[in-house]
């Protein structure tokens, strides 16, 4: 009786495999990344927790009726998740700088080119369609995107496609400038644009969200859930009459979820099926994702350069993803370190706030693209 | 599907949807923009 007993104490070593071990450093990693360097701390903390917790051999936690076995199910697994996760991006973005100059919506759409290619590449070497579908959408930097679109489609790979987008969202900072460099001449870095703070009509601000949402989710109507959200957010906002739910949407909702879809995606993570070459495979081609998206958002506004006679610092263009504002913030650093009178960051932030709607409308058109040819 | 053909027509398709919506989106913008502005300048002429 005695032994028995103290068998069951040891009953988590008892079945402790390799691959626990691995990834519970993993998420101690993340959790380092999170605290220490303050990289995403709010969502690595939680991810990286939850990796820990998945990793305790017999704890039963993702076992069927599994506490987190329950948050995933009933967030991640029906989406619910992301879409409250948009309602408060929505509420907190101001697409005021976007809206003084519209036509820079374009370097959002620009910023979205990784997306595809890297889908090609996926399905190059060899994964299935669908697969190729979650990798790709690592490349619209974007967490709540990547994973509404792999729960759908592969949600085996959820862990890994969750953990590329949100870390290199956060390594932003790291990526582009060197591609920003390398893709750029001196002297376009130097271009001074010239910024004229424009009066956004408040009507404009509160007809904007409305706009989006028809015109997009008529054409792309699959992306409903995630454009209808965000925009939901954002009209809550500059309606000026929903003070507690702008809040609310601001705060204990997003806070709320931001917590349990950590630690749902965190619970993905367990060693044994998280730790395969494809999980590196996928890291890789998420990098490739993004390298991607800020190398075509430069080319497009070296087009917009040429077409506006030089007034175009081709260094925005890589605002154009939804890492929102760090990437407008990499962009404002770069060209303030080739010209100190350069202050690129309005500029850049329109091409940010672009980069969102963009972003999830490229996941929308794939979602609806995809539901035409019969997958869905 | 073939992977190249499903991979090729996602890409066309999806990209090229992707900046069509963006440029309409724009358009759009754009107009309205200059219709409250006009709006309000009459409204200001007004008194």
């Amino acid at each position: 009786m005695i032994i028995d007993g103290l068998s069951s104490l040891l009953i988590g070593f008892g079945n402790f495999q390799w691959s626990h071990g691995v990834m519970i450093v993993v998420g101690c990693a993340l959790l380092y990344l999170g605290i220490k360097k303050d990289m995403e701390p709010l969502l690595l903390v939680p991810i990286g927790f939850g990796a820990i917790l998945v990793n305790i051999p017999m704890s039963g936690l993702m076992d069927e009726g599994g506490l987190l076995r329950h948050f995933y199910e009933a967030g991640v697994m029906t989406e619910i998740f992301p879409c409250l996760i948009f309602i408060g991006i929505g509420a907190m973005t101001d697409f005021g700088p976007l809206l003084e100059n519209p036509r820079i919506l374009l370097l959002g759409g620009a910023g979205q080119f990784g997306i595809f290619l890297t889908l090609l590449l996926a399905l190059a070497l060899g994964f299935t369609q669908v697969e190729a579908v979650a990798i790709g959408i690592i490349g619209a930097c974007d967490g709540p995107t990547s994973i509404y679109v792999t729960s759908k489609y592969a949600p085996h790979m959820l862990g890994a496609v969750s953990v590329a987008a949100y870390c290199y969202m956060s390594l932003v900072p790291i990526i582009q400038p060197p591609i920003m460099r390398a893709l750029t001449s001196e002297e376009e870095r130097k271009i001074v644009m010239k910024y004229e703070k424009k009066t956004v009509s408040p009507t404009l601000k509160v007809l904007f969200p409305i706009v989006v949402t028809l015109v997009t989710c008529l054409i792309a109507p699959m992306g409903t859930p995630l454009m209808g959200t965000l925009m939901l957010g954002n009209l809550l906002k500059e309606s000026g009459v929903t003070d507690r739910l702008v809040k609310a949407s601001q705060n204990e909702i997003a806070n709320i979820v931001t917590l349990l879809l950590g630690i749902s995606i965190g619970a993905t993570m367990s060693g044994p099926v998280f730790l395969k070459t494809q999980t590196l495979i996928i890291l890789g081609l998420g990098l490739v994702a993004i390298s991607l998206d800020t190398a075509m958002g430069i080319f497009l506004a070296k087009i917009m350069k040429v077409l506006s006679g030089g007034k175009v610092n081709p260094l925005i263009g890589a605002a154009g993803i939804s890492a929102f504002p760090m990437s407008a913030r990499v962009v404002q650093m770069v060209g303030q370190k080739a010209n100190k009178r350069n202050f690129l960051l309005m500029h850049a932030m329109g091409a940010n706030t672009g980069g969102q709607i963009g972003s999830v409308l490229a996941a929308a058109v794939m979602l609806s693209l995809l539901k035409g040819m019969g997958i869905a | 599907m073939k992977n190249l053909e499903f991979g090729l027509t996602l890409t066309v398709l999806g990209m090229g949807g992707t900046m069509i919506i963006l440029f309409l989106i724009g358009l759009v913008v754009d107009m309205l923009n200059k219709i409250l502005q006009r709006v309000g300048k009459k409204a200001e002429a007004r008194g």
